[in-house]
C-alpha cells in the first residue's frame, strides 16, 4: 500500500459526506441538473467527483466493481483503506465506477426484481465532458424537459423499458456530477 | 455528557450512508417502499422517527429546519424535534416556511406554495396503502410488483356503496407516475392535489415499518377515483375565524359546554402571516406583528427604568 491510498478522505466526514449527499440528491433527483462537490480526492484516473461519491455512499456493505483503466492497484487501495467496499465482479455489484466503454456490456448489472427493484445496481460512469446538451430528458424531477451530454441515448432508452426494474447512473466529470435515475425517458434530438 | 459528544445530526455515519443510499433509490424508482435497516431513535416509534432518520440523513450544517405537527410549529411533537436537531446538528430553524430549506412534517403539507430549494420530509405511521386489505408483507410486495391493485378500487367502491361517496379523508391513495400505489401518509385529502408536480423533494419515512420512500419534484401523482365518483379534496365549509382565509385546511376547536366551536388554520404559520398582513377572522382581533409588538414595549419602558 502506498502512501497514496491514506490521501483524499474527508476532513470533516459528517459535514462533508452531508453536503456531498445533497448534492448527489439533487442531481439523481433532477436528471440534467450539474452539480458541483467538493472535499475529497482519489488516485488517477478516479475523478474528484467519483471519489467523493465513494466516500459517500460506499462501506463494507456495499461490493463495487471497478471496470477497464479504475481495475488499478493503487483505486483498490484507496477503496480499502476509505470505504472498505469488497471489489468483486459486474453481475455482483451495488455500484461500478468506470468510463462508459470500459462498463461495457451494460446488461451485466444488476437490475433488481419485481419485488424489490431497489436492488439494482448505481453505474458511476466517468465521462471525458459533462454539459447541458445532447440528448432530451423528461420524466420525474424534470420540468419540462432537460438535456444532458449522455454517451449515448439507445442503452438508457432499453433500461427506461425496464421499469421499474433498471441500474441507476451518475455522470461525472472532474468535480462535477450529473444523475440520471432509471425513470427518465431519453430521446434524441 | 454534552450535545458534542454525539455526532453530526446524532446519526452514525455508517447508518446515515445506509439511509442514503436507500433515499436515492427511492428517488429512482418514485412511489416504492424501498426497505431500510430503521435505527432506534431517542423517541418513541410514533413520534416521527423514521421522519427523524430521513431528515438527520439530509441535513447539512448551512439548513434552516422547520417542523410542523399537524400544521402547527408550537405542539410538543413539533418542539421536541426541533431541539432534537438544534442540539444535536446545531442547524437554524424557523417557523416560516418560506425560510426553510428542509420541513419536517406529521400528517400536512403547509400552505405557502413549496420551492425548488426545500425538502419535504414526511412522518409515515403505516406506508404500505394495502396493509388493512391484505395484512401479509409477502402478499402486498407480490401485489406491487404485478401492479395488482384491484383491492384498493374495491374498497373505494365500498365506500360508495355504503355512504353514496368516497369517505377515505386522510390518508387518501394515490398513483405516482402510474405504476405505483402509495400512501401520502395521513394527510388531509385536502392537501393531495399538491403532492402532484410540486417543485420541492418529498422524502417519506416509516421508522416501525422500516420504508422509505420519494416523490421527486414535478412527478405526476394521481388520487384514485372513478369516472363518476372523482376526487374531490375537502375542508370544513368554513373561514377561519382568526385570519379569514377562505382556501385553507381548518382545524376545529371547541371552545365551551354550550356548543360553542370555531375553526382555526391548521398551517400556524399561514395563519400568523395572514393575521400580521392585517387579516382579520370572525373571532379575531387586529394584530401587530410581533417586531412592532417588541418595539412599542421598548417605547413604553425607558431603558433607565429597565435597567433597575
Amino acid at each position: 500500500m502506498t502512501p497514496e491510498a491514506l490521501m483524499g478522505g474527508f476532513t470533516a466526514p459528517p459535514q462533508h459526506s452531508s453536503r456531498a449527499f445533497r448534492a448527489a440528491l439533487t442531481a439523481l433527483s433532477r436528471p440534467g441538473t450539474i452539480v458541483t462537490v467538493e472535499g475529497g480526492h482519489g488516485p488517477a484516473p478516479l475523478s474528484p467527483a467519483a471519489a467523493i461519491l465513494a466516500l459517500t455512499l460506499l462501506d463494507g456493505t456495499t461490493p463495487v466493481h471497478l471496470a477497464g483503466g479504475h481495475d488499478a492497484p493503487a483505486l483498490r487501495d484507496w477503496l480499502a483503506f476509505h470505504t472498505g467496499a469488497p471489489v468483486v465482479g459486474a453481475e455482483g455489484a451495488a455500484f461500478a465506477i468506470g468510463t462508459w466503454a470500459a462498463l461495457q456490456p451494460i446488461p451485466r448489472f444488476a437490475i433488481g426484481t419485481a419485488e424489490y427493484p431497489d436492488r439494482a445496481a448505481t453505474l458511476i460512469i466517468e465521462m471525458p465532458a459533462l454539459t447541458a446538451t445532447g440528448p432530451r430528458l423528461s420524466g420525474p424531477g424534470i420540468d419540462g424537459t432537460a438535456q444532458l451530454s449522455l454517451p449515448e441515448a439507445a442503452a438508457f432508452r432499453a433500461n427506461r423499458a425496464l421499469f421499474p426494474l433498471g441500474f441507476d447512473c451518475f455522470l461525472t466529470c472532474g468535480s462535477h456530477l450529473a444523475g440520471l435515475p432509471r425513470s427518465t425517458i431519453v430521446e434524441d434530438i | 455528557m454534552t450535545d458534542q459528544a454525539y455526532n453530526f445530526a446524532y446519526l452514525d455515519e455508517q447508518t446515515k450512508r445506509m439511509i442514503r443510499r436507500a433515499i436515492l433509490k427511492g428517488v429512482a424508482v418514485p412511489g416504492y417502499q424501498v426497505p431500510f435497516a430503521s435505527r432506534e431513535m431517542p423517541m418513541p416509534y410514533g413520534w416521527g422517527t423514521g421522519g427523524v432518520q430521513v431528515t438527520a440523513a439530509c441535513l447539512t450544517p448551512e439548513d434552516t429546519l422547520k417542523v410542523i405537527d399537524q400544521g402547527a410549529d408550537d405542539t410538543t411533537n413539533a418542539v421536541s424535534i426541533r431541539k432534537f436537531f438544534q442540539r444535536t446538528a446545531q442547524v437554524a430553524t424557523t417557523e416560516a416556511t418560506s425560510e426553510a430549506t428542509v420541513i419536517q412534517t406529521r400528517h400536512r403539507i403547509p400552505e405557502a406554495p413549496l420551492t425548488k430549494d426545500q425538502i419535504l420530509v414526511y412522518q409515515v405511521p403505516i406506508p404500505e396503502p394495502l396493509r388493512f386489505l391484505e395484512p401479509r408483507e409477502t402478499e402486498t410486495r407480490k401485489m406491487h410488483s404485478l401492479e395488482e391493485y384491484g383491492l384498493m378500487h374495491v374498497k373505494l367502491y365500498e365506500d360508495i356503496a355504503r355512504h353514496g361517496a368516497i369517505a377515505t379523508s386522510y390518508a387518501y391513495p394515490v398513483k405516482v407516475e402510474g405504476r405505483y400505489v402509495m400512501d401520502p401518509s395521513p394527510i388531509p385529502k385536502f392537501d393531495n392535489p399538491k403532492l402532484s408536480n410540486s417543485p420541492a423533494l418529498q422524502l417519506f419515512g416509516a421508522g416501525r415499518e422500516q420504508r422509505i420512500y420519494a416523490l421527486p419534484p414535478f412527478t405526476h401523482v394521481v388520487s384514485l377515483d372513478f369516472d363518476d365518483h372523482p376526487f374531490e379534496p375537502s375542508k370544513a365549509p368554513h373561514d377561519c375565524d382568526l385570519c379569514g382565509a377562505g382556501e385553507s385546511y381548518l382545524d376545529e376547536v371547541i371552545t365551551d359546554d354550550q356548543g360553542g366551536r370555531m375553526f382555526v388554520c391548521s398551517d400556524t404559520d399561514f395563519c400568523r402571516t395572514r393575521r400580521e398582513e392585517g387579516h382579520v377572522g370572525r373571532l379575531g382581533e387586529p394584530q401587530f406583528s410581533s417586531k412592532k409588538i417588541a418595539n412599542s414595549f421598548e417605547g413604553i419602558c425607558a431603558p433607565e427604568e429597565a435597567a433597575e
